[in-house]
């Protein structure tokens, strides 16, 4: 009984243990449906290419959601800093060009982070108009200075850079799913070890506690957005280097990225935020589209199947974020009166 | 009065001489004379608007008066440079009725915000943190809930609870002066008595605290003095020894009449 209890606690730490169980249960089904190709390696090595772009965004998301805010201008970032750096590569000596390139798209990205750090934390705009306004305006900069025309990397397969990012040096596997993963592991620590995390939760859950207990609100704020326009860079980056060629709507993976996001369990209220559950929901999203596919039912199903599953999944979080299952079909029972499905708001508001 | 020595001072834990504020036209405070002793609990009353909460926000620095002076533990504060981070610096912690506590966050998170125990780059000493946490809870305010740890949630706690961690946070955290703003509102009873148990608490500890509340019994049974605030003055501080319960009762409701014109000091 006790050595149930020290495994119940143990597991119920493990951060995104229930999106990961999803993700097992979604591959066993696609195994079963369409055998001829999830028996075979390939269409791993596949998503573990296609997917680190939109989960790379996903996690720096994760970070400002749990502040209590949005960032709907990732994808123009990605853009943008594909133009630096595809501008970068063919501007300067090939013997340096793929690292200033970089440097570049970094800091556009930092740039447009930060701009949509001052609307936010200092003008007070709300986060979800200055960022739409943001992604309008940033991919019209990055189509006007594209000339609205793709740009290829020359060369770019033997550049040094290319294969660090996202060559395949160990077993075929690709790097950017491994920097992915160090990103995510760097990202955990920082929300949850770090001052600077620590100041995010409190600040997603109440900026005006947060506020009288010495976290500099608006800083953070800054900080945070800044830090977010530079994760969405590093996207851009790996994106432009993997397929070698810069496309000037590239990005368009904002609503994947955001339902990554949620069905890990990051809640949209803020004050907390999972960033492996954002890591294991970001394959869970970017493998049901080619999976569907691949079990040959009609591709008009496709979205179908994408919607019931995200839908599946966050009606499971907001029930085992509560308490049980029996909670949620008390809440299923007393659907149009929640306060009775869910004694909280209702203490809650005698409590005021 | 105006500008006395360090020494003379010392007896206090704060003193407020002289200060008036004012937002446009609007007079907040005249000329405000407040102490309050080492180990002092005062109790301040006053209706809405009396302006109660306008001489919390000078003492906690979020905005400064608009003339007056301000000591500290017999330091007079330079307003040019106080603000909320600076006022715990000086030794004063404020528990709010609702604004101390982040809900969603676990209780050793929350005894440390602001003031993390951190390496060179940043990163929290969590082990420490919940030693610290745990040692405080326990020992300072002896917390005895059920099942409820510094792994807990806030949200887990009940009012009273929840207001014993903001005053354990501020013993902890070697506060002289502790500000309580309205901390038993909307508590039931057997809560409230909790809150009150943690203020005697802060009196066995030595250290000096201002109970603002509208429940005028809560206030008498833990206050060594009144100071009933009213438009913005200050009309009376009564010392505990020299009235009763009922007496103060009766001053306060005569007072609130406007027919109360004889003035205690």
């Amino acid at each position: 009984m006790n050595l149930l209890k020290a495994a119940y606690k143990v597991l119920s730490r493990l951060e995104g243990l229930g999106i990961a169980l999803v993700l097992l249960v979604l591959y066993t089904v696609l195994i079963i449906s369409a055998p001829t190709v999830f028996t075979r390696p390939m269409i791993y090595f596949s998503f573990l290419e296609t997917v680190p772009p939109a989960l790379i965004a996903a996690l720096g998301l994760t970070l400002v959601i749990t502040a209590g805010e949005i960032d709907l201008s990732f994808p123009a970032v990605v853009s943008l800093s594909g133009l630096a750096l595809a501008w970068g590569w063919k501007t300067f000596d090939p013997a340096y060009s793929a690292v200033i390139g970089i440097v570049l798209a970094l800091a556009a990205g930092a740039v447009v982070g930060y701009i949509n750090g001052l609307m936010v934390a200092r003008i007070g705009v709300p986060s979800i108009m200055a960022t739409l306004a943001a992604n309008f305006f940033w991919y019209g900069i990055s189509i006007l200075l594209a000339g609205g025309r793709q740009q290829t990397l020359a060369g770019s397969e033997e550049n040094f850079v290319h294969e660090l990012l996202v060559g395949r040096p160990f077993l075929g596997i690709p790097l950017q799913a491994f920097w992915s993963l160090a990103l995510a592991v760097f990202l955990w620590f920082i929300l949850n070890r770090h001052k600077f995390g620590e100041s995010v939760m409190f600040i997603g859950d109440n900026p005006n506690v947060a506020r009288v207990m010495g976290v500099n609100v608006e800083a953070t704020r800054i900080w945070l957005f800044t830090l977010h326009g530079m994760i969405a860079a590093f996207s851009g980056i790996v994106l432009t280097l993997f397929i070698g060629v810069f496309y000037p709507n590239q990005g368009n993976f904002l609503l994947p990225a955001m339902a990554s996001v949620f069905v890990g369990g990051t809640s949209i209220a803020g004050g907390a935020g999972s960033i492996f559950g954002t890591f294991f929901g970001s394959y869970v999203i970017g493998s049901l589209e080619a999976g569907v596919v691949a079990t040959t039912i009609s591709g008009y199903w496709v979205q179908v199947v994408e919607g019931g599953v995200m839908a599946a999944v966050v009606i499971l979080n907001a029930a085992t974020g509560k308490a049980d299952f029996a909670s949620l079909l008390n809440r299923f029972r007393h659907w149009s009166t929640p306060e009775r499905a869910n004694p909280e708001l209702l203490s809650k508001d005698e409590t005021r | 009065m105006s500008n006395p020595l360090p020494d003379s001072t010392d007896q206090y834990a704060l003193r407020m001489v002289n200060i008036d504020k004012h937002f446009g036209l609007v007079r907040a405070l005249t000329d405000i004379n407040l102490d309050v002793g080492r180990n002092e609990i005062v109790g301040l009353i006053g209706d809405n608007g009396a302006g109660k909460s306008t001489i919390v926000k000078i003492l906690t620095g979020v905005f400064p008066p608009s003339s007056g002076e301000l000591y500290i533990a017999g330091r007079k504060v330079d307003f040019r440079r106080y603000n909320v981070q600076s006022a715990h610096a000086h030794g004063i912690e404020t528990v709010y009725q609702d604004k101390s506590l982040g809900e969603k966050q676990v209780l050793w998170r929350n005894f440390f915000i602001g003031r993390q125990i951190t390496n060179r780059f940043g990163f929290i000493d969590v082990k420490k943190q919940k030693a610290i946490a745990n040692d405080i809870m326990v020992n300072t305010i002896g917390f005895r809930g059920r099942g409820i740890t510094v792994d807990s949630k806030v949200s887990q706690l009940s009012g009273g609870e929840r207001q014993g961690i903001a005053i354990g946070r501020a013993m902890h955290f070697e506060a002289d002066l502790i500000i309580l703003d309205e901390p038993t509102v909307a508590l039931s009873l057997k809560e409230v008595a909790k809150v009150i148990n943690f203020v005697h608490k802060i009196k066995e500890a030595g250290k000096a605290c201002i109970y603002i509340s509208h429940s005028i019994p809560d206030v008498y049974e833990v206050c060594d003095r009144f100071v009933v605030l009213d438009r913005g003055e200050i009309g009376a501080s009564i010392p505990k020894k020299e009235i009763s319960l009922k007496a103060l009762d009766e001053f306060l409701l005569e007072y609130a009449h406007g027919r109360k014109d004889k003035q205690r000091s």
